[in-house]
């Protein structure tokens, strides 16, 4: 076991070192085949492994190193590996080895595959050393490890000015997430004087509703430190405010943004606040918060998602979208259900991620649905694992009995945000609205890129080729001389899609009573409590998965309702009237701009931080250090005539002086506030 | 111990002196020879000082490795090291060889006198860090400045006579209030002595004067914000390996000096004055980043990242925890490697387009992939990428910082924010993008000397990162001493005030 734990977590990194120092002498099918081949053997083990520790309870750790050692701080490379992590441990191997697989077929056309496979396993080991990790600095290490990884395979293409900037975005918006998850983590070892997980959780019950003194404020200790790691699940996990690098990320190659952008990393922040749950189920006031923001979440991407052209932007607002659904149903205590929307999205949502990079790769990189149309017939086998995977994220199904994977997860938290009674029952109804728009906007994408006309090629006689040199589609190294009739990707790309789609069908129905069962027949233990062990922790008045059952009839009907309607709607707009479209739009025009604009957070935010950072910091510059200090010690040498030997500016000097002084009466005031705070 | 017998840090501090000596009495024209013999002799004292470390007591928190002999009356030559400052002797003399190296072919006028000049430099730098007598420390402290002006002044950029004066202006206004605090503790305390002069308690009200001379130095030193303007520019001017030490060894001073005389001996006046580091401090990190986002110029950029670090250092002495102390020790010796290696990245591609103007570079991966490697791993160390050494002093002195006060945490960790901003901004500038520009149409890779510099500051960045222990276990026992001592020195002045 601690073996296959071992494996698990650096096979993938063995690769990257490979691949990346070595791939240019090893040539680079050898490299794919290698990267992929240890990655399909994590894979293996990592399900071996989730057998062995979610229902034979065999939770253990496996000491790897000392890290950091100072004073009463001792934090060290361990891998813990108990039923949580084990669940974490099968979505990244097994998704990570099929897009692997997939980028063989997707990147054949790249001259540098052995970076691209070095940085996908670099990803995957760093997202693996996140899962395992013992205590909060390891996966720090792995938070930001995996967001070095997103940065260098956003910006793979680095000839794309767009590509840099979304890479840089990723990085940054990140960076203001983790500067919440690292004052969490500083304030948790000031309470605790340990980051371990076994320690915080020992220490935690004896802190809820002590105070704590935070930027010279009494505020809840375990509510203020809650919310601070919070922060950082927000900016991995894309949540409202925090979301803005998401889709801009869409410039990576497709692959990445199946294993990234859509079934790992961005999870992250949901797996944060499940393994971190002794620590949120003593802090309601911060759950309430997670609750709020996961419902924001799911409902502003759905509206942006809307009415997005670009096939990955639309399915990246989604998976924004979903990853609300995830965090309400942690906000409500419902943790397990949240990691099961988790494991079955990491499924549908890489096939409709990979799906959609096998309609670009046919399309010969295309991105922009208004070019596309009429792919049923043509790429049949794409066609149905698309459907395949919108059934299972529109959670088609039968209510109360069975349905696709999406159906088993998403309606639980649907249930459970409607049992939690959040005040008017928000929470409930922004997610069923979300739900009738992610199918609305799912059926669209469908019937836009496969079912109205062909508006491509000579179909529509369009000049395709043109489109090539458009900017925001994967426009890496192209052959311009085969045909440019869309084709069915190869067998290497399919598969993976086949594998997928299988977890998209069945995942809901196989793995639904492990995780969130609670029949307790047979005077047996509720079955997921059984499954998830110490690794969940549900407080003694947490029982919203049995209130979740004990809801009134129509609530289970309310999700597969606005799923038809959403279903219908499309059909009417998109086959039966596609002038309807452009007509709401027009009709509704201040509102298709809100949502096509993404609500304007990007401009606002440019607005607000990006300008003014560089023109504060041209200011300090050249007025600060320049005018204001420079200009003091020039002026002061100069009064004496000693230094520059010029004439004696008196009156300058004058000046510069007094701004001199100004500016240590800055300095004298901050401490005396600073000074202030030590007081207490 | 056989190695306690030979006064192995004298060895060290002055082996370089011999080689410069040496060197003095070459030919004119002997370019090549005066390189090797500086090469060779900045190696061997690389060498000779590693038993410094492997037979360092790590369980000792007192100086080791102790020589002491009369000298100027009552002024003794007394060297030692203890677990704060011996790992920068380390430093000193594992980076001496590699500026040797990157001068190599960048230096082709007066190649005597400038290997002369970095010899001497050596070997009062390591002076700094071993002396153990107050004015022999003071000349050491002092003399330093004396080959770097030169360096600057004489190998240095257009401007360099400005920044030359500028920076021995800045320093020289805190060297003369220093020297007159430690007349005054000279005169109180008896002794020149260092180790016993930190135990002497120093009457409280006299503390806040002597520390606020010292702080004029060490402030210049460090730099700390506001008076750290003279940076800039003189890395600007400065050669590559001046940069080098500059930034590695020479800002590394203040910090040391904070922690051998401001915390030990002047600990009420540490006390008091702590709101005032933390205010400048924080300026400093936000302040500086801001600044360095909005430079043209690489080394600029760099220069202004480096005062933003220091900002880190600063805060976390003036912690008093372990942590803090801990961190800026680890901060200052991360620092010294990864700014060393960012200077010495802007030195590989100066030295091919002589031109240090952010705008004139861009797509440099297309034809220097080894190059955007190298320069990745040392942005990303930067930045303070966990797994990288730049992470671990920047977390424990945030951490530390957080104990002390939760504000200067707060705006502190603003740090991390603006950090990614400047330095991948700087990095997508220069290495990504289409390699458009005519005059690098033709650019070549790292070569295998620049390869040899670059390889053990990338592993040690990584290394340091995945693993400190090497760096924590020797500064244990040392910081704990100094920590517990301060505890001890604050407590008894609370009692009777």
């Amino acid at each position: 076991m601690t073996t296959a734990a071992l494996l698990i977590v650096f096979l993938p990194l063995l690769g990257a070192l490979i691949a990346g120092f070595f791939g240019r002498v090893l040539g680079e099918r050898p490299s794919e085949v290698l990267t992929t081949g240890l990655l399909l053997l994590a894979a293996a083990l990592s399900w071996w492994v989730f057998v062995q520790v979610g229902l034979g309870h065999a939770v253990f750790k496996v000491p790897v190193m000392r890290w950091i050692t100072s004073g009463d701080l001792d934090v060290a490379w361990t891998l813990r590996v108990d039923t949580l992590t084990a669940v974490m441990l099968v979505v990244v191997t097994t998704v990570s080895s099929l897009v692997h697989l997939y980028s063989i077929g997707y990147m054949h056309e790249d001259d540098s595959r052995q970076r691209f496979f070095a940085y996908l396993s670099l990803f995957t080991f760093a997202m693996l050393m996140l899962v395992t990790s013992d205590n909060l600095l390891q996966m720090f290490f792995g938070w930001e490890g995996v967001g070095l990884a997103s940065y260098l395979l956003i910006g793979f293409w680095y000839k794309k000015p767009s590509a840099n900037a979304a890479a840089i975005k990723a990085f940054v918006v990140n960076r203001v997430g983790d500067f919440g998850f690292a004052l969490g983590i500083f304030g948790l070892f000031a309470v605790v004087h340990s980051i371990s997980l076994d320690q915080i959780f020992a220490a935690v019950p004896a802190l809820a509703g002590k105070p704590f003194e935070f930027l010279g404020y009494q505020v809840d200790t375990l509510t203020c430190i809650a919310l601070l790691l919070f922060m950082g699940a927000m900016g991995k996990s894309a949540q409202f405010l925090l979301h803005t690098w998401l889709p801009d990320a869409m410039e990576g190659p497709t692959p990445v943004s199946a294993l990234i952008h859509a079934a790992t990393m961005v999870t992250a922040g949901v797996f944060m606040v499940a393994r971190l749950s002794p620590i949120f189920e003593l802090a309601p006031e911060a759950l309430k918060v997670v609750t709020a923001v996961g419902a924001l979440t799911a409902f502003f991407a759905a509206t942006v998602g809307l009415v997005q052209n670009d096939i990955k932007r639309v399915i990246a607002y989604s998976t924004c979208s979903q990853l609300g659904y995830m965090f309400v149903a942690c906000g409500v205590g419902a943790y397990s259900a949240g990691i099961f929307h988790l494991f079955t999205h990491a499924f549908f949502k890489a096939l409709l991620f990979l799906g959609a990079g096998s309609v670009i790769h046919a399309m010969h990189h295309e991105q922009d649905m208004r070019n596309m149309g009429g792919l049923a017939k043509i790429i049949p086998k794409t066609w149905a694992m698309m459907l395949i995977g919108t059934l299972a994220l529109t959670g088609v199904g039968i209510p109360h009995f069975v349905g696709f994977a999406g159906f088993h997860s998403k309606d639980a938290i649907i249930e459970a945000a409607y049992a939690a009674h959040t005040p008017g029952n928000y929470a409930f109804w922004a997610l069923v609205t979300a739900a009738f728009m992610t199918s609305f906007y799912s059926w669209r994408l469908m019937f836009m890129t496969f079912h109205q006309p062909a508006r491509w090629g000579d179909a529509a006689g369009a000049d395709h080729a043109g489109a090539h040199d458009a900017p925001g589609h994967d426009d890496h190294a192209h052959d311009h001389t085969h045909d440019h009739t869309p084709h069915e990707s190869p067998l290497v790309m399919l598969v993976p899609l086949y594998v997928l789609a299988t977890g998209a069908v069945l995942a809901g129905i196989v793995f639904s009573k492990m995780f969130i069962g609670t029949e307790t027949a047979r005077g047996m233990m509720d079955p997921h409590k059984d499954f998830w062990g110490a690794a969940i922790f549900e407080g003694a008045n947490n029982h919203i998965l049995h209130a979740m059952h004990e809801i009134p009839h129509w609530v289970g009907f309310a999700p597969f309702v606005a799923m038809l309607a959403g279903f219908a709607l499309a059909y009417v707009y998109y086959i039966q009237s596609p002038h309807l479209p452009a007509a709401t739009a027009k009709a509704f025009r201040p509102l298709y701009l809100f949502f096509l604009n993404k609500w304007y957070i990007d401009e606002l935010y440019d607005f607000l931080f990006v300008r003014p950072a560089f023109a504060l910091g041209r200011l300090l510059w050249k007025a600060g250090d320049g005018a204001i200090i420079d200009g003091t010690i020039d002026g002061t040498a100069s009064t004496v005539g000693w230094f520059t030997g010029k004439a004696v500016r008196l009156q300058t000097g004058y000046v510069y002086n007094y701004a001199f002084v100004m500016l240590i009466g800055v300095a004298a005031i901050l401490t005396y506030m600073i000074a202030g705070g030590i007081g207490r | 111990m056989s190695v306690a017998n030979i006064p192995i840090l004298s060895f060290v501090t002055f082996l370089p002196l011999l080689g410069a000596i040496f060197i003095a009495f070459l030919h004119n024209d002997a370019k090549g020879n005066a390189r090797w013999i500086a090469l060779w002799t900045t190696l061997i004292t690389f060498l000779i000082s590693i038993p410094i470390w492997t037979g360092f007591d790590k369980a000792n928190a007192g100086f080791q490795f102790v020589e002491s002999a009369a000298w100027l009356g009552p002024i003794k030559y007394k060297m030692g090291v203890d677990g704060i400052s011996m790992l920068f002797v380390l430093l000193t003399t594992f980076l001496m060889p590699i500026c040797i190296l990157a001068s190599w072919e960048s230096v082709e006028e007066r190649v005597k006198e400038y290997m002369i000049a970095f010899l001497v430099l050596e070997t009062l730098m390591l002076g700094v860090f071993c002396a153990l007598d107050l004015f022999l420390f003071y000349l050491f402290f002092e003399a330093v400045l004396i080959p770097m002006f030169l360096i600057i002044g004489i190998w240095g950029g257009k401007r360099r006579i400005y920044a030359s004066f500028k920076f021995f202006l800045y320093t020289l206004l805190g060297s003369v209030l220093m020297l007159l605090a430690m007349l005054s503790m000279y005169s109180i305390g008896g002794t020149s002595d260092i180790p016993t002069l930190m135990t002497t308690k120093f009457p409280v009200n006299l503390q806040s004067w002597l520390w606020l001379a010292f702080l004029a130095s060490f402030a210049v030193k460090m730099p700390m914000w506001p008076v750290h303007t003279w940076l800039p520019d003189a890395h600007v001017e400065a050669p590559t390996a001046g940069s080098v030490i500059l930034a590695a060894i020479l800002l590394k001073m203040g910090g040391y000096g904070f922690l051998r005389f401001s915390l030990p001996m002047l600990p009420v006046a540490s006390h008091d004055f702590a709101p005032l580091i933390f205010a400048l401090s924080v300026i400093a990190i936000i302040y500086t980043s801001l600044v360095a986002l909005a430079q043209e110029d690489v080394k600029k950029l760099i220069a202004y990242s480096s005062v933003a670090h220091m900002g880190y250092v600063t805060m976390g002495i003036f912690t008093f925890t372990v942590q803090g102390i801990d961190g800026a020790i680890f901060q200052m010796l991360s620092h010294g490697i990864v700014s060393a290696a960012l200077f010495l990245c802007v030195g590989v591609v100066y030295d091919r387009m002589h031109t240090r103007e952010i705008a004139a570079y861009g797509g440099l991966v297309s034809r220097m992939p080894l190059y955007a490697f190298t320069f990745m791993v040392f942005t990303m160390a930067n930045v303070g990428l966990p797994g990288t050494s730049g992470f671990v002093g920047e977390f424990l002195t945030l951490l530390g910082a957080f104990q002390a006060n939760t504000w200067v945490a707060f705006f502190a960790t603003f740090g991390v924010i603006l950090s990614a901003g400047y330095a991948l901004y700087l990095y997508r500038r220069m290495i990504f993008g289409e390699l458009v520009k005519p005059s690098l149409q033709t650019i070549t890779d790292m070569g295998p000397r620049e390869i040899a510099i670059m390889a053990p500051l990338l592993a040690l960045t990584i290394l340091f990162g995945v693993y400190p222990a090497p760096i924590l276990d020797v500064t244990r026992a040392s910081v704990k001493s100094l920590v517990a001592q301060y505890q001890t020195a604050i407590k008894t002045a609370a009692i009777k005030p």
